[in-house]
């Protein structure tokens, strides 16, 4: 992304609460940086993990937890959060990568639905109530986060400095070696590259970048809930990556965004939200094979 | 610099708008708008969903479709069983649409936290659909009212009553987590203080599909009654597998902890007959009630269950509360709530000040294929009454309760 791209999506974040309704945009930010953090993993390593919710809920249940029991502050709560999910992604890393294809999305799958589990019997969850009253508290000591405002540009720039982290790694030596183990590992490895690790690496980031996703939507909607653990969020992130076009920077973005976007303009017309995100997703695998952002570069790239 | 400038500005009237008070009398914006929060497409569609919007579509329009001169409007949302979306969408309601009260709100995760934040917000909620006692103990609200029942009137009642018919002994098949714990031990408290035994447990975990295992061990326990304390598709499951093993034709008793009238639809009555449970509606009760079915009947071609019965009852005593307060002010509603008899189809309950509307609950049984009438209420003729548990003995007391704005 050049310095124009850059100003715009910082100008157009500055501005959007004026647009569109605070909260929703938060909503928005919350699961973009979600499947952020995601693509990073399969979009850029070519590891399909199935058990995503498990560091995006365990982050938010997490730091629900700690501002709420310990009364430390909201960053306080997203970084414990955050190292939470980075601890849990490098115990999964750790068991999954050894693993390839469908073995390793179904390890994924079933350590996080080891986490599902726990999350609905340990005490402190408060099992199908969720964690809830999670205090919004002051940033810092002196910002009031319950204004709508203040919480949406903490928001914003936790997003903006998570999206900035991973455009570097993508960028970096590490992200060319990524894409050289997701294209042709053997040959990684006969150029030298401890392949395992590197992928452990990318996992871990990635772990730690969806917790602080889910650690910033408990701060916002207050509450950690069975929803955040279960496969279908799993799931959800898929879709979003994929709709939006996974491999590229803004492609989980603009499916986050779209998916959320339509479960909550769609919200006012009852039962069929799930039969539109359906035929989205249908239509995109058929027709946008790229995704939507991929598909349009790809047009971009084709006309100049 | 001038940008941040003018969004510093714009925060700051944002804010000032937002502690700004809210007039005191009269209508605010106009109209006085409800919004149904429900469970539109996924498990739960079924005991609410558009039904709980016809129902409360049904209770403006009986109610005059005006109240103190202004229009009611009615709006809806599917929060698609997820907190935040529940939570955003009724931030929303509050903030943009200025919706005066949320009812339904099924699903307890996203029934306590829209209850938390529609009371910061200065907003009364009529929750019918969830059953979580923490609505009104630790996580009370000021503005927060539990319409229509909770986990621990379902089980405290059936049990009351089927002891007290001589169920005496009891082994539970529990859902392994806090939910099914607390059904059990609210249960075991009851039939233990009035004298039964306890015969045993057996904890299956939470959406399990074979339960034969389990009701051989209940079977072999000699129990009268085994109580199911889970809820959804594992209460479903186990009768249905009890029905295989014939475990009520060899004399047992199964009582059910959370059963909705579309449960035992779905079962039909030759698997569910005899199933005994407590609910807050029956359509075919008294004549109030079995107006209120066959209009919503005739309008959406299924009879009400309770939480749909509820939404109605709800926004009812709802706008009688405004039209009594003369505003739809939260606090001047919400004193005259706690002031007003809630009428619930003939019978008369109150609303305490930890907000759990306290009123009569119903012991049913299924019933059996010969006592069915197809000629009575469109093949819902389900259920029978069997018992009527007074509002007091069916709810935990204020001083059992931990709700915080109780003085004790």
């Amino acid at each position: 992304m050049n310095r124009i791209a850059w100003i715009t999506v910082i100008v157009l974040g500055l501005l959007a609460p004026f647009a569109v309704y605070p909260v929703l945009m938060m909503e928005l930010l919350c699961f973009a940086l979600f499947a952020c953090a995601f693509n990073l993993l399969l979009g850029y390593s070519g590891l399909l993990s199935f058990g995503h919710a498990a560091f995006f809920g365990g982050a938010a249940y997490i730091c629900g937890y700690a501002v709420t029991a310990w009364h430390l502050g909201p960053l306080q709560g997203i970084l414990i959060g955050t190292a939470f999910a980075g601890g849990l992604g490098l115990v999964f890393g750790v068991l999954a990568i050894r693993r390839q294809g469908i073995y390793f999305a179904m390890i994924t799958l079933a350590l996080a639905q080891i986490i599902f589990f726990l999350c609905l019997k340990m005490p402190f969850t408060g099992g199908e109530d969720g964690l809830q009253g999670v205090p919004r508290g002051m940033l810092f000591g002196f910002i009031d986060l319950n204004k709508p405002l203040n919480m949406y540009y903490t928001v914003f720039a936790i997003f903006m400095i998570c999206f900035w982290l991973i455009w570097r790694a993508v960028n970096s030596p590490f992200g060319q070696v990524l894409s050289a183990i997701r294209e042709n590992e053997a040959r990684a490895i006969s150029l030298g590259y401890s392949v395992e690790r590197i992928k452990l690496l990318a996992f871990v980031l990635s772990a730690t970048l969806a917790g602080t996703a889910g650690a910033t939507k408990s701060i916002v909607f207050q509450t950690a809930s069975l929803t955040d653990v279960s496969w279908h969020t799993s799931g959800e992130v898929i879709l979003m990556t994929l709709v939006g076009g996974m491999g590229t920077l803004l492609g989980p973005v603009v499916g986050a965004f779209t998916i959320v976007g339509l479960q909550h303009e769609l919200s006012s017309i009852g039962s069929w939200v799930t039969v539109i995100i359906g035929l989205t997703f249908i239509v995109c695998v058929l027709v946008f094979r790229r995704g939507m952002v991929g598909e349009l570069t790809r047009l971009w790239k084709r006309s100049f | 610099m001038k940008k941040l400038a003018c969004s510093l500005a714009c925060a700051a009237a944002l804010g000032l708008s937002v502690t700004a008070p809210v007039n005191a009398a009269g209508i605010s914006n106009g109209e006085v708008k409800i919004g149904v929060l429900s469970d539109m497409s996924g498990v739960y569609s079924a005991i609410g969903g558009k039904g709980s919007v016809v129902a409360a579509e049904m209770a403006v329009h009986d109610f005059g479709g005006t109240v103190l001169g202004k229009p009611i409007k009615i709006v809806s949302a599917d929060h698609q069983n997820k907190a935040d979306v529940g939570s955003a969408v009724a931030r929303e309601w509050i903030d943009k649409d200025h919706v005066d009260m949320i009812t339904d709100i099924l699903n307890s995760a996203v029934g306590i936290a829209v209850q938390k934040l529609a009371s910061e917000k200065h907003t009364i909620t009529m929750n019918t659909g969830a059953g979580s006692t923490a609505l009104t103990n630790k996580d009370c609200t000021k503005y927060g009212i539990h319409y229509l029942y909770d986990t621990y009137a379902l089980p405290v009642g059936t049990a009351t009553a089927i002891v007290k018919g001589g169920g005496t002994s009891w082994y539970f098949i529990t859902a392994d987590y806090a939910f099914g714990h607390s059904l059990q031990n609210n249960t075991e408290t009851i039939v233990k203080s009035l004298g039964g035994e306890i015969k045993g447990a057996v904890q299956a975990p939470l959406g399990t599909s074979d339960f034969s295992s389990y009701l051989i061990q209940a079977q072999g326990s000699g129990a009268k009654v085994i109580g199911l304390a889970n809820a959804g598709a594992d209460t479903i499951n186990a009768i249905k597998q009890a029905n295989e093993f014939g475990i009520v034709q060899k004399g047992q008793q199964l009582a059910g902890m959370l059963v909705f009238i579309s449960d035992v639809k779905s079962l039909g009555l030759d698997t569910a007959k005899g199933l005994q449970f407590t609910t807050g509606y029956y359509w075919d009760r008294n004549d109030a009630s079995r107006k209120f079915g066959n209009a919503f009947y005739a309008k959406f071609g299924k009879m009400p269950t309770m939480d749909q019965a509820g939404v109605y009852s709800a926004v009812l005593n709802y706008l009688k509360a405004v039209k009594a307060a003369g505003t739809d002010n939260a606090d001047a509603v919400r004193a005259e709530l706690g002031k007003m008899k809630i009428d619930f189809f003939g019978s008369v309950g109150h609303i305490r000040a930890d907000g759990l509307n306290v009123h009569d609950m119903y012991l049913v049984k299924v019933k059996s294929p010969k006592e069915f009438n197809p000629n009575v209420g469109h093949g819902w003729d389900l259920l029978k009454v069997e018992a009527t548990i007074p509002g007091d003995k069916a709810y935990m007391s204020l001083a059992q309760g931990s709700c915080k704005l109780v003085k004790k």
